[in-house]
């Protein structure tokens, strides 16, 4: 049976042991190294975790590893090769964050709804990262990032 | 300004304590601090930067590691830029000289035709060589004199005025922290925390647990229990089974309310300020008293460590904030010499104080004592987090003014009563971790001594208030019964004690029909505050017209520790179902900025995290543990619920540097807490202001 289920990590192709219970958190951290997804609960409550699988953002330790075969997923390491991403220039350019612990998550969340094009106020931006937790108080230049990197693809998008 | 030599430059006085050049010719200096989150590391680097004239990216820093850096104890009170920074200018500015007179002699002129820039020598503005060239002649056992001459203000920052944060992009896309840590042959270790550290263990199915999934052994030690396992996913269902599993006797003396508890202490108060009699003038006195609960620290990423052995020596990767202390504390605990321990800094979750931190270290290191030569890495869980890391005080503080006739406040007396803030590694002279109390070889917490005025206080913490008030007395009463681990957080006792006077001066303006800015004016202690206070009042005037009934609006200001940074808050808030806080403007005034958007990043860290704890929080308890298992216990801030946010910050580049970090939780507490009061009529005296609270209160005031 091994080897028969997959899935698209960051757009390789990787097999899932498709008898593992085991939260896709763990599964993208312990086997295939992708370690900017980070533990912060493995409740479900703060979003440390989160990822993309198929567009939508999900918190990864809540997410049975063998439920994303066929889906595709992405984790903060798709920025590593492309820091001219929107998201990523205008976090830098904000110096949005302080331990950094809570960005990857609140990235992927981010890119979802950046991904969707819709038009979102400030407020629903804010509404949209709700289940994401930030301890160090970094939401403010967050939300200004996140509002900058929207400008500048709607600028490219359209 | 006054040369004094920073502590840490007594300490190590030569150059090769701050500074080494590689076989590559790179240079590396060494802090004994370390990033916590704040920035703390581009702010160091920024620092040598522009004292030496070099590009940052050009040079590196090492951080605080038992094995290498100089030791500058705890990094913790906003001290990092003060005492750190201006320690390594001092080193930094004695290499800059060594390489102008090297420099100067090889190219056979005066040192002082020559300048150092971009890392290069300059003669008379063109370009003779890189400083590469005479890396390698700096006599690194010289040492650095003590009226070190560093750079005057006018000279500095005309370079690398704003660099970003270097280690943001990896913290961001990749995997810096020491929960990320992954080595060959690694094995996962997880702890079974009891509900209190004084827990005795009775029954426990060992062997049951070394069969559930990936358990590789299990590790037994008195009351302390452990997994290690193949993996950290196995290591932490293993314990959640064990800890469901197992049956411990609980402690006696359980205390159900612990406000309630400080408040019946009737044991004498300890005077720990007094700067006249207070009592000199009979008169007018208006009290106020304002408790705050026990506060999680609540990283987002819970404590971590990496621990091995190999030939009885013991080395440790830790987000600890002091790894010396650390160290020695570990060494109490193994009975072993403190030279066969290395505690090596590496990146945590962001740090508000003690935290879980080196209890990990602790843990990870019980674990692999059992395996020579393994690496084992523990992260807690998120129930371990909200059990067994220390948590902020619960304190309670009434203050009093004395009013003459005109209104003036001419006497302020303080009374605190806290259960002490500090208890590290180290304190009272012992290793103050939290498994040292479960092993066999028990190491009991000595009674915490609480923070010592020279470091600021403690509980007492900003208890005098920062205005011209006369005589002011503070007492402070300890109380060290309740059965719940606390220790500092995040400008310890300032936060409530800031809200109490605050909360009490604004009760007095009201009552006098004053404008509660206009009233703190008139009694500022200097030309810097009061700067400050009018920035702020020009700054939200718009902010107070117009509020609806619903609505109010509160300030809060205080010099941080009395003698550090300056933070003024005002806010805007509507109360509805909840309080809402709309609007923030700050402004502050910490000396000398070595990062300006770095501390104001920091500021506004403080004030969000602050309006977090007015507004949210408290640890709920059985009496004996914490009873939050989730966030959905303990909730705190969300991003739909962040106020726009103006900070400003007042440059004084030509006053020393005094700190950033903390100087907002007060002030931010206090204008929140003044807000609702202004909105409801009512003030809320048992932190937080929650919906409940309000409801209460407001039902309480009709009777
Ligand atoms: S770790 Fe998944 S939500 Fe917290
Ligand atoms: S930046 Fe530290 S938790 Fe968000």
């Amino acid at each position: 049976m091994q080897g028969e289920l997959r899935c698209t990590i960051n757009g390789v192709v990787h097999a899932i042991d498709s008898f593992s219970s085991e939260p896709l958190l763990f599964f993208l951290r312990d086997k295939i190294g992708l370690r900017s997804t980070r533990y912060g609960c493995g409740q479900g409550t703060c979003g440390s975790c989160t990822v993309i699988i198929d567009g939508e953002a999900k918190m990864s330790c809540e997410t049975i590893t063998k439920d994303v075969s066929g889906k595709t997923i992405e984790t903060a390491e798709v920025f590593e090769n492309d820091c001219e991403h929107p998201l990523v220039k205008s976090f830098i350019e904000f110096q949005a964050g302080q331990c950094g612990y809570c960005l990857p998550g609140i990235l992927m969340a981010s890119k979802s709804l950046l991904d969707k094009k819709q038009n979102l106020s400030r407020l629903e931006i804010a509404e949209a990262l709700d289940a994401n937790l930030c301890r160090c108080g970094a939401h403010s230049r967050i939300l200004d990032a996140i509002e900058k990197a929207y400008q500048i693809s709607n600028e490219k998008g359209t | 300004m006054k040369n004094q030599v920073p502590k840490p430059l007594l300490d190590y006085p030569k150059l090769g304590d701050w500074l080494k050049v590689t076989p590559e010719k790179k240079l590396v200096f060494f802090s004994g601090r370390v990033e916590l989150g704040q920035g703390n590391v581009t702010a160091l680097l920024m620092m040598i930067s522009d004292e030496l004239g070099i590009e940052p990216e050009k040079i590196s820093l090492q951080t605080a590691r038992t094995d290498m850096t100089p030791n500058e104890g705890f990094t913790a009170g906003s001290m990092s830029i003060v005492h750190g920074g201006q320690s390594l200018r001092s080193a930094v500015a004695t290499l800059r000289q060594q390489i102008l007179s090297i420099s100067a002699s090889r190219l056979g002129v005066d040192a002082l035709e020559l300048d150092l820039s971009n890392g290069q020598i300059i003669q008379k503005g063109s370009f003779c060589f890189y400083i590469d060239e005479v890396l390698d002649q700096i006599d690194l056992s010289s040492e650095i004199p003590s009226g070190a001459k560093i750079k005057e203000p006018s000279q500095r920052w005309v370079q690398f005025r704003e660099i970003d944060r270097v280690d943001l992009l990896e913290k961001m896309t990749g995997a810096p922290f020491v929960h990320d840590m992954i080595e060959e042959g690694m094995l996962f270790g997880a702890p079974v925390h009891p509900a209190n550290m004084y827990s005795k263990l009775l029954t426990l199915d060992v062997i049951a647990l070394s069969k559930r999934p990936g358990v590789i052994k299990v590790v037994q030690d008195g009351s302390f229990v452990g997994v290690l396992a193949t993996s950290q996913r196995f290591a932490l269902e293993a314990a959640e089974w064990a800890r469901e599993k197992s049956e411990w006797k609980e402690i006696d003396g359980k205390i159900e309310n612990p406000i309630s508890h400080l408040m019946a202490q009737s044991h004498d108060f300890e005077i720990v300020s007094e700067t006249g009699d207070v009592n000199k003038n009979s008169g007018e006195w208006c009290e106020l008293t304002v408790s705050r609960p026990y506060i999680f620290h609540g990283s987002i990423g819970p404590a971590a460590a990496v621990a091995k052995w190999e030939n009885e020596k013991l080395t440790v990767w830790t987000h600890s904030q002091g790894v010396f202390q650390l160290r020695d504390a570990l060494a109490g605990v193994f009975e072993t010499a403190e030279d066969n321990i290395t505690v090596i800094h590496k990146a945590g979750s962001g740090c508000y104080g003690h935290n879980g931190a080196d209890d990990a270290a602790l843990d990870a290191a019980i674990l692999a004592s059992e395996v020579e030569g393994i690496p084992v890495k523990v992260v807690w869980s998120r129930y371990d987090e909200f059990h067994a890391a220390p948590m902020g005080a619960a304190m309670s503080t009434k203050s009093r003014a004395h009013l003459d006739q005109d209104g003036y406040i001419t006497a302020f007396d303080v009374e605190v009563t806290s259960v002490p803030h500090s208890s590290r590694p180290g304190t009272g002279g012992t290793p103050n971790l939290r498994s040292a109390v479960l092993i066999k070889n028990s190491k009991l917490p000595a009674k915490s001594p609480d923070v010592p005025a020279v470091r600021g206080g403690g509980a007492e913490r900003n208890a005098v208030p920062s205005y011209n008030f006369g005589p002011v007395r503070v007492k402070k009463r300890l109380v060290h019964d309740l059965p719940f681990r606390a220790s500092a957080l995040r400008s310890l006792g300032a936060y409530n004690n800031v809200i109490v006077n605050e909360g009490l001066i604004d009760e007095i303006a009201h009552r006098n029909g004053e404008d509660p800015l206009a009233f703190r004016i008139k009694h500022c202690v200097d030309d810097r505050s009061k700067e400050l206070l009018l920035r702020l009042d020009s700054e939200t005037k718009k902010y107070k017209e117009n509020l609806k009934e619903s609505q109010g609006w509160g300030v809060g200001y205080a010099r941080y520790k009395g003698v550090s940074g300056l933070c003024a808050v005002f806010v805007n808030v509507t109360v509805d179902e909840g309080v809402v806080v709309d609007n923030v403007v700050s402004v502050s005034d910490v000396g000398e900025a070595i990062s300006p958007d770095g501390v104001k990043n920091q500021i506004e860290g403080g004030i969000v995290q602050s309006i977090s704890w007015t507004l949210k929080e408290a640890v709920k308890t059985d009496g004996v543990s914490t009873t939050v298992d989730s966030w959905f216990d303990y909730p705190i801030i969300k991003f739909s619920e962040i106020p726009s946010l103006n900070t400003i910050l007042i440059e004084r580049p030509f006053e020393k540097p005094l700190g950033a970090a903390e100087i907002s939780q007060g002030p931010a507490g206090a204008a929140v807490a003044n807000a609702v009061r202004h909105a409801l009529g009512v003030r809320i005296t048992e932190l937080p202001i929650t919906r409940e609270a309000i409801i209460t209160s407001l039902l309480s005031n009709e009777i």
